[in-house]
């Protein structure tokens, strides 16, 4: 039988990310966006939660995924971020191109288009930026990694906070409360801010 | 005699308050009534479809569009322009043709168009507007954001700057 740590922490983990999901699932604003506009809504979604994943797995805070471990499921969570990132903002601009071309363009009047461009930015550098990881030496990797993550999730938290769309106000609440201590967690266990110091990067 | 000294100082304190008001620009010749442009709001454009037809309403109706209509400087109100309104409705997307609608404004330079309810969508609850005559006066786009979404109306105002 598991031990009920384990079951505590798969279950609280599974909650976090599927309840957000099965509100914005019943949400009423659905009835009235074709599947395009659904499809890009919920790859934003999807994006949030798998950034909650990811401060865990690296931490081997996981039962079941210890660090080494951890750090390979990371990197394919970390591609499916990428890649929700990518089709929600194919599913927007889809849905409606001016308005996907004025937040890329940091031209349009809502603060959450900008922030949502800067948090895609900053993940697509974390993510660039593991690609080039044996080649940077391990300092500058775990600093510029921690920094645009860092970013990331602030702006994603600020992005998502400032919408008014199918996530329930509480869970979407609870889910960027979760990704902030998760992901703040990980860095002071690993104690990032080491990698800032000393020589020259 | 107290009246030619009242005169004096009158006569001290009113052209100096020209000289303040003209340097500071307080009062500006030519716009003493001074109704400002309605600027184009950012996103205003978007999904604007032109030639929307002149409609009784747009589509079953239920949430309601208002507003004004008026010159800049005089604030004079504008009768019979043509006021174009779309938005995210519970019956169509923004580029929907059939989500798109005119109306005329009224000798007071009011209009009022009956559309569909506005739903949130890209974020916040919001209509679109247009004037785009764009003969005798400036071509203006409006975004208006509606308090909560579950108003079941809105009003954007136009003041017009002459092409």
């Amino acid at each position: 039988m598991l031990p009920a740590r384990t079951i505590l922490i798969w279950g609280c983990l599974a909650a976090a990310v599927s309840v957000p999901i099965l509100i914005a699932a019943r949400s009423p604003l659905l009835q009235w966006r074709q599947p395009i506009y659904i499809v890009g809504g919920f790859a934003g979604i999807v994006s949030l939660a798998a950034m909650l994943c990811q401060p865990l797995l690296v931490g081997g805070y996981l039962p079941g995924l210890p660090t080494r471990r951890g750090r390979r499921v990371h990197r394919v969570v970390g591609t499916v971020v990428v890649l929700s990132v990518v089709v929600h903002v194919a599913g927007l601009w889809i849905t409606s191109p001016p308005d996907m071309i004025d937040a890329l363009t940091f031209s349009a009047p809502t603060a959450f288009s900008a922030f949502g461009v800067i948090s895609m930015w900053m993940l697509f550098a974390a993510a660039g930026l593991a690609l080039a990881r044996r080649r940077i030496g391990i300092r500058s990797w775990r600093a510029g990694h921690a920094s645009f993550v860092s970013l990331a999730v602030l702006t994603a938290v600020a992005h998502a906070m400032l919408i008014e769309g199918t996530m329930g106000m509480v869970s979407k609440a609870v889910l960027c409360l979760l990704v902030l201590i998760a992901t703040g967690k990980v860095m002071a266990d690993l104690k990032i801010w080491r990698s800032f110091r000393g020589r020259n990067m | 005699m107290p009246s030619s000294q009242f005169t004096r100082r009158g006569l001290l304190a009113v052209s100096g308050a020209i000289i303040v008001s003209s340097l500071t620009g307080l009062v500006r010749p030519g716009h003493a009534s001074g109704l400002a442009p309605t600027p184009t709001m950012r996103g205003g454009a978007n999904n604007y479809l032109p030639g929307a037809p002149i409609v009784e309403r747009i589509g079953g109706g239920g949430f309601w569009m208002s507003g004004t209509v008026r010159r800049a400087g005089d604030g004079m109100p504008l009768a019979r322009r043509r006021i174009q309104i779309w938005a995210h409705t519970t019956e169509g997307h923004e580029r929907d043709p059939h989500s798109h609608g005119a109306t005329l404004t009224d000798a007071e330079g009011r209009f009022r168009l009956e559309m569909p309810q506005i739903v949130p969508a890209f974020g916040q609850p919001h209509g679109h507007l247009a004037y785009d005559d764009g003969v005798e006066f400036r071509t203006v786009f409006l975004r208006p954001i509606m308090r909560s979404a579950r108003d079941t109306s809105l009003s954007a105002d136009f003041v017009l700057e002459p092409a």
